[in-house]
């Protein structure tokens, strides 16, 4: 191949000689968001298919930790944004071809949803819990009824939030690392094990448990088939994805993304949930805790290394 | 109407000229740059051939940094000419993100700015200020529609080639080789 050195350049700060503009607010946020995706999307499915009572923990509780991830996301990209006076800009347009657009308005949609599904089961929680006020019970008989439908809102918005993170990557076709349509599918893959995680870690119901690892082990199998898939692309794909690859496997970013997410987020809460099914003793919070660490360093070695992929010119 | 720009990378001496009359013209806030020279080896030793680039924005038809835009603050107006709308960018970094040429910046007011064409003296019937001040006429502006305008008079003339076109930004920066 021809090189070429480009020896004298611009200055254009934050862009040269790499882009860094999206530092650990960005990886945060994209973090909270799919797991938030991957609560609510398991309560949701589990209380649409009726089984609420086999699992109470994942259905009722562990829902109550979402509202506070996507507002701690939210705050995360609200302090990214450079000119924040302008931030209802986001709320004023609808721009389809924009993901970060779509990813404001779901976010719109999905954070209430989260808060009238914790306002429903907050006796779970509070037995004690008095609304004070009449029009607030009317409100919750209201939801109550239709549950369900609330449900199928929930289910829907969190599968797109969970995509979503994704998919705010793979448009940027400038960066050839993150122009890859398995960002999305990995993205949800990872946010639904760090959501399962969470029901593992709170759940106190054995058989509960079991299932959640059973769960969170076939997501750790997709997201290990997504990731090979993921690479196998790239390398079949044009010198500046194989180079993007090179990332991984060989360059700058080879040991943190190996031993962070695939060894330690992914192989080894693997491993540990295979022997903890096998009726080996393991306290579950070992495994849970590094598949949702492994899911933050997902985020944070993706935003990072893709801004040093860029194409040759 | 379609603007475009073509650059003669034969004439270019690399001089810095069109970067420090963009940055007088348009207030471009010390340290950042809307235009910037780049200077190229080519090839493996000892047949190495070098090329002087004057580049900017390439205001592309197919512009992903005005896909990208949530906020529709990054748009493209009459003449093909990609704008930021200051007070509806909220500084996200998209259109950085998504500009395989890096032609953006973040401006320290918050909004993000890049080359205008300098629209506001085209309108008026001058020639950008980089093409103006260039000392080697190796500039050429104008419409692309326009037969007889001297970018597409150079452009039939002389080979040319764009940057990435493989990225499908469909560039309207053209460089004489
Ligand atoms: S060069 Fe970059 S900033 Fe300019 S129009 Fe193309 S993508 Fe947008
Ligand atoms: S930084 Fe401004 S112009 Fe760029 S995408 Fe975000 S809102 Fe649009």
């Amino acid at each position: 191949m021809e090189e070429e050195l480009i020896v004298s350049g611009r200055m254009n700060q934050m862009i040269d000689p790499h882009l860094h503009i999206w530092h650990w607010q960005i990886s945060l946020y994209l973090f909270l968001g799919g797991m938030a995706a991957g609560i609510l999307a398991i309560a949701a499915l589990y209380f649409i298919r009726g089984r609420e009572n086999d699992y109470k923990t994942a259905v009722r509780i562990t829902p109550f930790i979402a509202p506070f991830l996507l507002v701690i996301g939210l705050l995360a990209l609200f302090i990214d944004l450079r000119h924040k006076l302008f931030f209802w800009q986001l709320y004023t347009n609808i721009k389809l071809q924009s993901p970060m657009s779509w990813g404001a308005w779901t976010l719109m949609v999905i954070t209430p949803v989260s808060f009238v599904w914790c306002a429903l089961h907050i006796k779970d929680i509070f037995p004690n819990w008095d609304w004070k006020y009449k029009w607030l019970y009317d409100l919750e008989a209201f939801f109550n009824k239709y549950k369900k439908a609330l449900a199928w809102v929930m289910l829907i918005y969190a599968i797109i939030l969970g995509i979503y993170t994704g998919i705010l990557l793979s448009a940027f076709n400038a960066r050839p690392l993150w122009n890859t349509s398995i960002l999305g599918p990995l993205f949800l893959a990872s946010g639904l094990s760090a959501g399962a995680a969470a029901t593992l870690v709170l759940s106190k119901d054995s058989k509960e448990r079991k299932q959640f690892a059973r769960i969170d082990l076939v997501l750790i199998g997709i997201e290990l088939f997504l990731i090979i898939h993921m690479f196998m692309g790239f390398l079949a794909s044009t010198q500046v994805q194989i180079e993007a690859a090179q990332l991984f496997l060989g360059g700058q970013y080879t040991m943190s993304f190996w031993i962070f997410v695939v060894i330690l987020g992914m192989l080894i809460p693997a491993l540990l949930e295979i022997m903890e099914l096998g009726k080996f003793h393991i306290p579950v919070v070992i495994p849970a805790v590094l598949v949702i660490f492994g899911s933050l360093m997902l985020r944070f070695i993706i935003v990072y290394a893709g801004q040093v992929s860029r194409w040759l010119y | 109407m379609r603007y475009a720009m073509a650059v003669d990378t034969r004439k270019c001496v690399g001089c810095s000229d069109c970067v420090v009359a963009c940055q007088t013209e348009n207030n471009v806030p010390i340290g950042f740059c809307r235009d910037w020279i780049v200077e190229v080896t080519n090839g493996t030793y000892p047949q190495l051939e070098m090329e002087l680039r004057s580049e900017r924005c390439n205001q592309c038809v197919n512009a992903p940094c005005v896909r990208c835009c949530p906020t529709g603050a990054s748009h493209i107006v009459d003449g093909g000419i990609v704008l930021v709308t200051h007070n509806e960018c909220i500084g996200c970094g998209a259109c950085m993100a998504s500009c395989p040429y890096d032609a953006r910046y973040p401006h320290p007011d918050g909004y993000v700015d890049k080359c205008t064409f300098c629209i506001h003296r085209i309108k008026n019937g001058l020639s950008p200020a980089c093409v103006a001040v260039c000392p080697t006429k190796c500039l050429y502006f104008g419409d692309l529609h326009d037969p007889n305008s001297e970018v597409s008079v150079v452009l039939k003339k002389r080979k040319s080639k764009t940057l990435i076109p493989e990225a499908g930004t469909d560039p309207q920066l053209y460089f004489l080789i």
